[in-house]
């Protein structure tokens, strides 16, 4: 499973990048949030998948007495995906108000200031 | 000593906060600082003589080899008395001549920082520190030089100085690492120890062309010298103190304080030689056709430091004798010059020599001055100059090759410096008075001492040359050659060579003078060789390097976010697997894999596909739900793999994400085809390299042993420290809870932004109306 999972990864990565290298802003975003996907799993991934061994203590015991599943990349994913909402939500407002304020959401129309001369 | 160093910039800074109230007559209080420490080094005079050192060390980062080592010898003594001596001339004279400036109190500032420098500079023992002053002195000279910082020529040449100084300081700094690793110690002395392992290391040639890079570029050698004459837009006090009696003069420093680290090899003496004499030669021709008497004054001061470099170039005692004379000699009368010229600017406006004359009537003190300052120059018997000129020829004639043609460069550049002494120090004070300057008057006692002094100076050594050759002159010489130096100094050597070439250098020097006269059309005929001089091709160089930078600049960050992703990958991607390609064996361990389940496999499948539609969708909604589908995928991989914390929140965020993204995007246009076919395939192709490459390095990371260490912590103390059972919870709130709550204030800020970008919509549409 490891195999399906690496190259799941590998798909999602190339399919951030390729829509981050689009020129509609909510292609970029999209493109973001597969990337973020994608750099969670491969995190998950590296921290080595274990089936059925969820890292919770069992009743009655204080230790672990069987293998469980790494929780530390887990801890940091679930940070990940929290943070990773904040911004993707600052994101998705700030992409209406561009739109509002400006009507397209072509990145090439939007790298130059009002001032021309700039 | 430190404090001696340390006063200068404790007088800058204090200067700073209440120079204010310095301003008026008590302007001159400054000048009591260099004049105690003149005093200060002077009572080192006897036990400097005796051959004894003074040594103090205050550590700054020992473990790297830099302290403040502080070493007083003959060479920093005679260095230490022309900054403090002249110093307080100097200062004294400023006070006068920038009377009621509105920046005095900062001038004094500058000039007082340079002096620190400029000590810490001679005193140091330590490469590194030695450095730091030497950039200093660079940083000072460029403020001052920019002093009139309303001009904008100033400004330019304060940069040019600065531009070759700092590039000068930069090499010289590279050349000081690469002798500290050679010879394997921070310290000079230390390093005259180790010093025939670094004449015959490999290294050695490149070592000493940094070292010479620091050196020229400093004392404005050829080709760098063309720096020096545009430094002379600062006012003239610091044209006379800085640029021409103390700090060009750091590079000649350089070069005697190495003469026994790097010294007495071919490629030093040769270059030194050849760039000294190239120097002095070329450039006492420019002072023939100038007519501002500063430049005159100025492209005299690059001769006479070309001609010190040749000096150390030749190496013989001596050369060496004659070099620490003749820097004293030139100190003397170089600063006394340029103080006259300042009072003539002062007092009658101008300095074209063409216009000049008869000044003596009006400023008899300076005409006093002048003479003596341009005889000692000149060489007439019984003045210091004279003495100075006798060893010069002695030097090169006894010099082992080629003593015909180093004599003849030597008496070519003294007849051209008696003329350029000559037409500064005599010419504008006879022949007639122009009406035009009959109102003229004699400026303050301040500002016409100070240039009498040093030609009264010049004099007082040439009659009795016996109070400074024991006592400064050996112990000088001693430390750049070493061994046993016996010197003793005569006014009068008897009839032999040597007067002769004097008697030689003397009568064409005075036929130069009297034959012909500076005039506006000799400057102009000079300007027709203007576009081929090494500074306008160093301006025309920097203005490559401009456009080219620009074009640089423009063509990487072109304002295209997407440009700058595609490089940015596009080089991670060569990078990495140049990495992966070379270092790493490529090998995919099957045997430890979990086997494939078919419910994994659907989800899998259903996830291939959900990406696909997102990326080739038209229309941004059908886009936004293969992202959900995407996310909850996921979400079951995690449920799957024992991660049941992480299902939840992916599946909250992920539900989230897409109302958020539905709420706000519905209402917009389905997407537009912005880009064309040849760029979707280029960057297709981008984008199967970059996640191909994490594939394989997801598969290669696989392979090797995992660290549980950390993972083993938690799971044994989430219960009996944290008393928890969920690790992945007890993590998140407890050991590593301080985290948590900066995440939290993030979001808090994300939300913020969010409300306030929502907030903000209603007021602009308010605008919008208008």
């Amino acid at each position: 499973m490891e195999l399906y999972l690496a190259i799941l990864i590998g798909v999602l990565y190339a399919a951030g990048i390729f829509l981050m290298l689009r020129r509609s802003m909510v292609k970029l975003l999209l493109g973001l949030i597969l990337l973020g996907n994608g750099a969670n799993m491969l995190i998950f991934l590296l921290g080595r998948i274990t089936k059925g061994k969820p890292p919770v203590i069992p009743e009655n015991t204080s230790i672990f007495t069987d293998v469980y599943a790494d929780p530390v990349p887990q801890a940091l994913i679930l940070t990940a995906i929290v943070i990773s909402f904040g911004l993707q939500a600052f994101a998705i407002t700030l992409l209406k108000r561009v739109y509002v304020v400006t009507g397209t959401d072509d990145l090439d129309k939007l790298n130059v200031t009002d001032d021309e001369d700039i | 000593m430190l404090v001696a160093v340390l006063s200068g910039f404790i007088t800058a800074f204090l200067l700073a906060g209440i120079g204010r109230f310095l301003k008026g007559k008590l302007s001159f209080l400054v000048s009591l600082l260099p004049l105690v420490l003149f005093f200060y080094f002077l009572q080192f005079i006897p036990s400097i003589g005796n051959g004894d050192r003074l040594y103090s060390s205050y550590n700054w980062i020992p473990s790297m080899g830099i302290n403040f080592d502080f070493y007083l010898d003959g060479l920093a003594m005679i260095f230490c008395l022309l900054i403090t001596g002249i110093g307080f001339l100097i200062f004294i004279y400023a006070s006068s001549y920038l009377k009621g400036h509105v920046y005095l109190d900062r001038f004094f500032g500058y000039l007082s920082l340079f002096m620190g420098s400029m000590l810490g500079l001679v005193l140091s023992d330590n490469l590194f520190t030695l450095f730091v002053f030497w950039e200093l002195t660079s940083i000072s000279s460029f403020f001052l030089i920019g002093f009139n910082n309303e001009d904008p020529a100033s400004r330019k040449s304060a940069l040019l100085a600065l531009a070759l100084t700092g590039g000068g300081g930069f090499l010289l700094l590279t050349g000081f690492v690469l002798l500290q690793n050679i010879g394997g110690s921070s310290s000079i002395q230390e390093l005259i120890g180790s010093a025939e392992t670094i004449r015959t290391h490999s290294f050695y040639l490149p070592l000493i062309i940094l070292v010479f890079g620091g050196a020229f570029t400093k004392s404005a050698q050829f080709p760098f010298h063309f720096w020096l004459p545009g430094a002379m837009k600062a006012p003239t006090p610091v044209s006379a103190y800085l640029h021409s009696a103390t700090m060009v003069k750091a590079g000649i420093y350089l070069l005697a304080r190495f003469t026994p680290v790097l010294g007495n090899h071919s490629y030093w003496n040769n270059t030194l030689m050849v760039v000294g004499g190239l120097t002095m030669v070329f450039t006492a021709m420019h002072t023939f056709f100038r007519t501002d008497l500063k430049s005159i004054l100025a492209y005299s001061t690059i001769a006479a430091l070309g001609m010190l470099v040749f000096l150390i170039g030749i190496g013989t005692q001596e050369a060496l004798i004659a070099a620490a004379v003749f820097i004293l000699v030139h100190a003397l009368y170089k600063a006394g010059l340029f103080l006259i010229t300042g009072v003539i600017d002062h007092e009658t406006g101008t300095r074209d020599i063409t216009k000049l004359g008869g000044l003596r009537h009006v400023l008899w003190p300076l005409a006093i001055a002048g003479m003596l300052a341009a005889l000692s120059n000149a060489g007439i018997p019984l003045t210091f100059g004279f003495l100075g000129k006798d060893l010069i020829y002695e030097a090169t004639l006894q010099s082992a090759s080629s003593a015909y043609i180093l004599t003849g460069a030597a008496i070519l550049t003294n007849i051209l410096l008696l003329y350029a002494g000559f037409i500064a120090g005599i010419k504008p004070f006879i022949g007639n008075l122009k009406n035009e300057f009959s109102k003229v008057h004699l400026p303050s006692f301040l500002m016409w001492a100070p240039p009498l002094l040093l030609g009264v100076g010049g004099l007082l050594f040439g009659i009795f040359p016996g109070l400074v050759d024991r006592s400064i002159i050996q112990p000088a010489v001693l430390a750049m050659d070493g061994g046993t130096v016996e010197i003793s100094l005569k006014i009068w050597h008897g009839f032999n060579l040597v007067l002769l070439l004097s008697i030689i250098t003397i009568t064409c020097g005075l036929l130069l003078y009297f034959l012909t006269n500076p005039s506006a059309e000799k400057e102009k005929w000079m300007s027709r060789f203007e576009p081929v001089s090494p500074h306008n091709i160093t301006l025309k160089l920097a203005k490559l390097f401009k456009l080219w930078s620009g074009w640089y600049t423009r063509s990487l960050l072109n304002g295209h976010l997407r440009f700058y992703v595609f490089v940015i990958v596009s080089f991670l991607i060569g990078l990495l697997a140049y990495k992966l390609f070379t270092g790493v064996n490529i090998y995919i361990d099957r045997s430890q894999f979990l086997d494939l389940t078919f419910y994994e496999l659907i989800v899998s499948l259903l996830m291939l596909v959900s990406i696909g539609i997102t990326v080739t969708t038209d229309s941004r909604l059908t886009a936004v739900a293969a992202m959900g589908v995407i996310g909850y995928c996921i979400c079951l991989l995690f449920v799957f793999y024992s991660a049941p914390d992480l299902a939840m929140t992916q599946f909250t965020i992920d539900t989230l994400t897409v109302v958020l993204f539905v709420l706000v995007l519905f209402k917009l246009p389905p997407f537009l085809n912005f880009t064309n076919r040849k760029s979707k395939i280029r960057d297709g192709i981008l984008s199967v390299c970059f996640g191909g490459l994490i594939s394989l390095i997801a598969l290669e990371v696989l392979n090797e042993k995992v660290n549980k260490d950390i993972s083993s912590f938690y799971g044994t103390n989430a219960y009996t420290l944290a008393k928890g059972k969920n690790v992945v919870n007890v993590i998140l709130v407890d050991f590593r809870g301080m985290d948590t709550l900066v995440e939290i204030t993030v979001l808090t800020i994300a939300a913020i932004g969010v409300f306030s970008l929502l907030k903000l919509k209603i007021n602009t549409k308010g605008e919008n109306q208008l």
